[in-house]
């Protein structure tokens, strides 16, 4: 084990350790926007420096492991001033449009200039402008907003694999682009949207909550896909009755917050102006609405008078266990086993 | 991996068999199609369709001929071995390449690979098991597995990767025509006198049928009433032809759903059901996790999630049942079932799911399963022989159509299609044919193509692709204006009388504009 200091702090970690985790281990809060603790370390946006004395620079405490006698100082006046002059430097190219931009609430850019009280930036010059590319139904891309800290480019490398997204070009040029900054739409994605769920800024932007509400309007409900058998953690976020935003669970043991295009995208369904709505009976070859009384009244009827060996039920791969359970329990108690399912579809 | 395009079916555990490739394992891909694994694969297995069990006999003969088999896990833990060696002996390399199409070599070099790892997985899904010697693939599996040593340990096993949601938990829950809830057979004296008096009713002890059969049976008069909670059969089985005459006949037919599917226009009453994020309750995932599904809107209407529809009608048949919510009913399903007896929803919602077999409140759950020993006592070799698929191609329908399902669209496309920004970015069917064959063929990317087999027609656009062999069209089921189950075989495996939904023959012709 290494022991070391942090604010006066002692804490002992295992070897490899890094200072931030060794922070995170005693509570002590170190801002960041390009550490992920699933993706490689890179140490590019500076916001994690932190003091370590006998040391000439400040140290990235991200991606530097704890030392043995360490003492590390994470909010000196010297670690402040070196964290506000990078968002006065990021601020300088950075729209300020937080009163429509769709993160505000959940920016991390926003939250750390409020912490440091950085309101605008000392900086003029040129800024970026580029289109927004609009061109896949899933999120919008405004890499105005963007400020580089290669999350969503090592996601889709490190976690998805397809690699559609990277750098390019050097400097005040550099932007994250699919291959000849081609639209996504015509790149590798698969639009898991990954590098939604870990942007940090207004960069990228789900349309399905576009308009629909700030975070702090929003109840969050934890459930499962309903899709294929993985059974990926979702994290629904609800405003008057319906739902606006998706992510993955990142406390789920089964996705650790990925997803993929369809538990991250493909809940329209539930809101499908085709959705039913009523009990329906065929009446003169057409199905025309009824209460529920009359149709289970009529199904009930039915049941009563089909012959047990006559009867059979498919029940759902897509239901619950609990109404799976009933509906066997339905039907064996009505005397047939007749009862199977798509397990084999 | 044999049979499974993971990274398009179960997308999230294809990150992880990426990831784990990054991390220095090695990869062995066994499939018709270059699928994108393929990429990441140390050694591709480019096998005929329908030859899957050709090609694991060959794997398992490389294994015992070259001295790679764990002689003391065959020895200690398994029965069967010599008669499934004895079989396996004329399975050389070259015999199985004649058969699949696979260079001996690289069947050899799989064989070496598999055996030498320290802890080897192997994961399938329905290119394993969709065709009339589907049973037999998976015991062949299985005898790879053991073989080597390969199961019962961590990181390894024979992991069968279930396609949907919760079709786990509805297995687990009994809603199969031979067993009861967690695998109890209704033959079984004791399970059906411990429900019948949990129950409090008198209850069958004959099997029931399956799908399949009970299609059949429609069609003889055998089933008069056919009640449908959750399914679609007018898309998603095999020879729909038959299966739509079936629904058209049927005396009485209920269809419970979210939509009005394909299969709810044959409905006699339909029943208006919540979908997923309407209701509470549990799903059991592919590793046997059961979690929990929580409510997070109401449902449209005056729809009700299906398991207070089944408690109404029991009500409605003066049944003695009291389910006011899904909890209780779920109390009922640990009472008599052993693998689900510890879990509880207080333990769902404080440790946030829990792997079955758990059969105590003090059990932390099972993650893998058969350690120490099987769950039968020994583990059972059974020989496989390789037989033909049911319907090969011939003259007049030259081309072999297998299907499956894509990345953007699900099932029957009864959610994903109705989900604007998916539907949008993936509206149509695309056949996937080869290069030599487009070519032969004059077919061009985005052409019209008519496919046809003994049993139907459809027409749906043509992608050129390097992702299927010559010989071989891919098509999905996802599409009711192109459903490729109007061209599929409905011969069955003898034993799980699963359809063989990956081999049949048909011709592929370009439509002129």
């Amino acid at each position: 084990m290494i022991s070391l200091t942090i604010n006066g702090q002692k804490v002992e970690v295992e070897p490899g350790t890094t200072i931030l985790q060794a922070a995170e281990k005693l509570g002590v809060f170190i801002p960041s926007f390009c550490y992920d603790p699933d993706l490689t370390l890179v140490g590019a946006c500076r916001m994690c420096v932190v003091e370590v004395e006998r040391a000439r620079n400040l140290i990235a405490s991200c991606c530097t492991p704890a030392g043995e006698g360490m003492v590390v100082h994470t909010d000196t006046e010297r670690v402040h001033e070196a964290r506000r002059a990078n968002l006065n430097l990021l601020l300088a190219n950075h729209p300020l449009d937080c009163l429509t931009c769709e993160k505000t609430g959940n920016c991390r850019l926003q939250d750390y200039c409020y912490l440091y009280g950085i309101s605008e930036t000392d900086f003029s010059g040129e800024r970026k402008d580029y289109g927004f590319d609009d061109s896949n139904p899933f999120f919008i891309r405004d890499m105005n907003k963007c400020i580089l800290c290669g999350l969503c480019v090592r996601t889709c490398h490190e976690i998805n694999g397809v690699g559609a997204v990277g750098f390019m070009n050097r400097g005040f040029d550099t932007k994250v682009s699919a291959a000849f900054d081609d639209p996504l739409e015509d790149s590798p994605c698969v639009f898991c949207g990954m590098c939604v769920d870990v942007c940090p800024v207004g960069a990228l932007v789900p349309k399905q909550s576009v308009g629909k509400g700030r975070p702090w309007e929003l109840a969050t409900v934890k459930t499962v896909c309903p899709y294929c058998g993985t059974g990926c953690g979702l994290e629904l976020s609800v405003k008057d009755n319906e739902i606006v935003g998706v992510k993955g669970d990142t406390s789920s043991p089964v996705n650790r917050g990925q997803t993929c295009v369809k538990g991250r995208f493909g809940l329209g369904f539930l809101q499908s102006p085709e959705r039913l709505t009523s009990p329906l009976i065929r009446k003169n070859g057409e199905l025309v609405e009824s209460s529920w009384e009359e149709a289970l009244n009529l199904v009930a009827q039915k049941l009563r008078r089909t012959r047990s060996t006559e009867l059979a039920g498919l029940a759902s791969a897509r239901a619950t266990n609990e109404e799976n359970y009933l509906f066997q329990k339905l039907l064996r108690t009505l005397g047939t086993n007749n009862i199977d399912h798509c397990a084999r579809l | 991996m044999i049979g499974s395009n993971t990274t398009e079916t179960h997308p999230v555990i294809g990150y992880r068999i990426k990831m784990a490739k990054n991390k220095g394992a090695s990869l062995i891909v066994a499939d018709p199609r270059r699928i994108d694994l393929v990429d990441y694969a140390d050694v591709f297995l480019q096998l005929r369709p329908g030859t899957n069990e050709a090609l694991l006999n060959g794997i398992i003969h490389v294994i015992i001929k070259e001295g790679l088999a764990d002689k003391k896990f065959i020895r200690e833990k398994t029965e069967g071995y010599i008669q499934m060696s004895l079989a396996i002996q004329k399975y050389t390399p070259e015999y199985v390449e004649r058969i699949t199409g696979v260079s001996a070599a690289k069947i050899r070099h799989a064989a070496r690979l598999y055996a030498g790892a320290e802890s080897a997985a192997i994961l399938y899904t329905m290119g394993l098991t969709q065709h009339i010697k589907g049973t037999n693939s998976v015991l062949a599996v299985a005898n790879l597995a053991m073989v080597s040593g390969n199961i019962g340990k961590p990181h390894s096993g024979v992991n069968p990767l279930r396609g949907q949601n919760n079709v786990q938990g509805a297995c687990d829950m009994g809603a199969l025509p031979n067993v009861l809830t967690g695998y109890q057979r209704v033959e079984d004296r004791g399970v059906l006198s411990k429900f019948r008096r949990a129950w409090g009713t008198k209850l069958n002890s004959k099997p029931g049928l399956t799908v399949t059969e009970i299609i059949d049976g429609i069609l003889r008069d055998e089933i008069k009433t056919l009640y449908v909670m959750g399914e679609n059969p007018a898309l998603s089985d095999a020879n729909l032809h038959h299966v739509l005459e079936a629904l058209e006949k049927i005396d009485f037919l209920v269809v419970q759903d979210i939509f009005l599917t394909e299969t709810a226009f044959y409905a006699d009453v339909v029943l208006p059901a919540a979908a997923f994020a309407e209701k509470q309750g549990t799903f059991t995932n592919t590793e046997r996790r059961v979690q929990m599904v929580r409510q997070a809107v109401t449902p449209p209407g005056k729809a009700k999630p299906d398991w207070f529809i089944l408690q109404e009608l029991a009500a409605k048949l003066n049944l003695n049942w009291s389910f006011d919510t899904p909890e209780k009913i779920f109390r009922e399903i640990a009472s008599v079932t052993p693998d689900y007896a510890g879990i509880t929803y207080e333990r769902l919602e404080k440790e946030g799911g829990l792997q079955w077999p758990c059969p105590t409140e003090k059990h932390p759950g099972t993650s893998y399963l058969h350690k120490g020993k099987f769950s039968r006592g020994k583990g059972l070799f059974t020989p496989v022989e390789y037989r033909p698929s049911a319907e090969e191609p011939d003259e007049q329908y030259p081309l072999i159509l297998t299907t499956g399902r894509t990345l953007f669209h699900y099932h029957t496309g009864t959610m994903t299609r109705r989900s604007d920004s998916i539907d949008v970015h993936k509206p149509e069917e695309m056949v996937q044919i080869s290069i030599d064959d487009a070519a032969r063929l004059g077919i061009n990317e985005g052409d019209m193509v008519g496919v046809t087999s003994r049993r139907g027609h459809v027409t749906a656009r043509a992608t050129v692709t390097e992702q299927v062999p010559a010989g071989v069209v891919f098509m999905t089921f996802h599409f009711h204006e192109a459903a490729a189950n109007l061209l599929t075989i409905n011969e069955v495996d003898p034993v799980a009388k699963i359809p063989e939904f990956k081999v049949c023959a048909v011709k592929v012709e370009k439509i002129e504009a």
